[in-house]
């Protein structure tokens, strides 16, 4: 339902961003993104939902061509990105303005109750923790039933305890719509716990590395041994990815000791 | 107990911060408090001159003792004749006010959203700007006569520069981040500046408005010089005409009440909309 094909991305400045990406993602699917810094997974998150633009290639959901954010296609930031003026309740609403009020009220009420912040409606952002202001950001994005959901490093900014509750908050919340899922991360233990599929990509241009599925049932125990040996083969292959650059310039001082 | 509704301390400068307030009382105790001290000065000046001119030490005739200019006020406000000017001035800054915050609020938002509209409008209104007002006036009267327009004109003129400034400068400098929240929900144009753009940048809003009513006040009184037969600027003018400096400094102490009290209202008013700020609110 979600089809990268052939994306590349070339900054102003000449630098390769994203060399010819290509994905087909299923309905329902939750895809994990991880690589190092500078291996485009933000720009390529950036570039389906509309805010950026591929220099070649293309991005379609369900057939439509992605040139702009689509109503189909829901974001998560790194940030929660709240709006400060707004009470959680308005925030969560922001994006239903099109709906009938008493309809987009009880959807706002529903979402809310689903991240566990029922009462809490009336608060304004800065009375907020981390942890519930990033929950609310996702109800924000939940509450308009997109069947794309993407998130970008979202949990990246949390404590470890908060970050792992979240992870598991997260599964529970994409089974009630089970909407197709992209995950960027540079979390390893985050992308095995929540994906079905794995994409590595390398740094320098930015392009798929390795491919790995994660065929762990749910709800995932993260001290089982098959999911440490999923870690291990993840991590193996992000270092790979790492150290095979184009052209080997990177390789040579190792050599040289 | 007027003065004491219109003078709005400490909050005053600072809207949206009272979260240490937290009990109602304190806050009323120490309204007294924060008044009582900024009063010290002024009282300490009026009571020393006072007492220059009632032991001779002084003439007072240039500058007459409060106590006589107390009686001017006093006598003036009785006969309804302040009340008579001091409302046709309101009048003349409300409506230049109004007109001003509305062009300067409207050409801000486009200007700071559309580039293309930037560069075709912003470098004649910064030209324009670096004009002092005042120069605008005998134009002004040529072209709207020397009644109301020409002055509510002028005062729409100065009202709207640090407001067009306040609002082009507040979104040009808003969080990227948040824009793009707006854009991922598809928002954009008018809906973008009113959903996002504008309620992002109304602390910065409020303090542009309000240099806008100060500049308000300081233009009424030049448009009040260049002619006119009621408002305080005439009592001004009428003072310096006849000779009477009580009724010009009993004419200045109006003045100073309304401006002060027209600030406290607006910010009476723009509370409310900025509830949600998570700032700094100043020492206490």
């Amino acid at each position: 339902m979600l089809s990268i094909r052939n994306v590349g991305k070339i900054y102003p400045n000449g630098e390769h961003a994203l060399l010819d990406v290509s994905l087909e993602i299923g309905q329902g699917e939750i895809l994990a993104i991880v690589g190092g810094s500078g291996s485009g997974k933000s720009t390529l998150l950036r570039i389906i939902a509309g805010l950026d633009h591929p220099t070649g290639g293309s991005v379609r959901v369900d057939g439509d061509v992605i040139t702009a954010p689509h109503p189909a296609i829901g974001l998560i930031f790194q940030e929660p990105r709240l709006l400060p003026w707004l009470t959680v309740e308005q925030n969560v609403g922001f994006g239903l303005s099109g709906l009938p009020r008493a309809e987009a009220a009880q959807r706002v009420d529903q979402v809310l109750d689903r991240v566990g912040l029922a009462g809490r409606g009336g608060n304004w952002p800065r009375e907020l923790s981390g942890g519930m202001a990033q929950r609310v950001a996702i109800a924000r994005a939940l509450v308009a039933r997109p069947r794309v959901l993407l998130l970008d490093e979202p949990f990246s900014a949390l404590d470890a305890m908060t970050r792992a509750s979240l992870q598991d908050h997260l599964v529970e919340l994409w089974s009630y719509d089970r909407p197709t899922m992209v995950l960027v991360t540079h979390d390893i233990e985050e992308a095995v716990v929540l994906a079905d599929r794995v994409v590595v990509l390398s740094p320098k241009p930015g392009r798929i590395g390795a491919v790995l599925d994660v065929a762990l049932s749910r709800p995932r125990d993260r001290d089982a041994p098959d999911f440490e040996s999923v870690k291990r083969r993840l991590r193996q292959a992000l270092d790979h990815s790492l150290h095979a650059r184009i052209g080997a310039e990177e390789s040579a001082p190792a050599l040289a000791i | 107990m007027a003065l004491f509704d219109l003078v709005v301390p400490n909050s005053a400068l600072f809207p949206g911060g009272t979260k240490s307030a937290s009990l109602p009382v304190r806050r009323w105790l120490r309204l007294p408090d924060g008044l009582l001290i900024g009063l010290v000065l002024p009282v300490a000046l009026a009571l020393f001159w006072e007492a220059a001119v009632r032991f001779g030490l002084a003439q007072g005739r240039l500058l007459p003792p409060p106590s006589r200019i107390l009686d001017t006020f006093i006598g003036l406000a009785q006969a309804g004749t302040l009340w008579q000017h001091a409302l046709a001035t309101i009048a003349r800054v409300v409506v230049g006010f109004a007109l001003g915050t509305v062009a300067g609020t409207l050409l801000g938002a486009a200007a700071g959203y559309s580039g293309l509209l930037r560069r075709i409008v912003d470098p004649s209104l910064q030209g324009l700007r670096s004009i002092p007002s005042i120069a605008w006036v005998p134009l002004f009267i040529l072209w709207l006569g020397i009644f109301e327009a020409s002055k509510v004109a002028l005062i729409a003129v100065g009202v709207f520069f640090p407001v067009y400034l306040g609002v082009l400068g507040g979104i040009l400098s808003a969080d990227r981040k948040i824009v793009e929240v707006g854009r991922i929900f598809r928002l954009s144009g008018f809906a973008l500046v009113r959903r996002i753009l504008l309620p992002s940048i109304l602390p910065s809003y409020v303090i542009a408005l309000r240099s806008g009513l100060g500049l308000g006040w300081m233009f009424v009184v030049a448009a009040e010089f260049m002619g006119a037969s009621e408002g305080l600027g005439y009592l001004l003018v009428d003072g310096q005409q006849l000779g009477k400096p009580d009724q010009i400094v009993a004419a200045i102490l109006a003045f100073a009440l309304l401006g002060k009290g027209a600030d406290a209202i607006l910010v009476a008013l723009t509370r409310p909309l900025l509830r949600w700020q998570d700032a700094y609110a100043g020492g206490r």
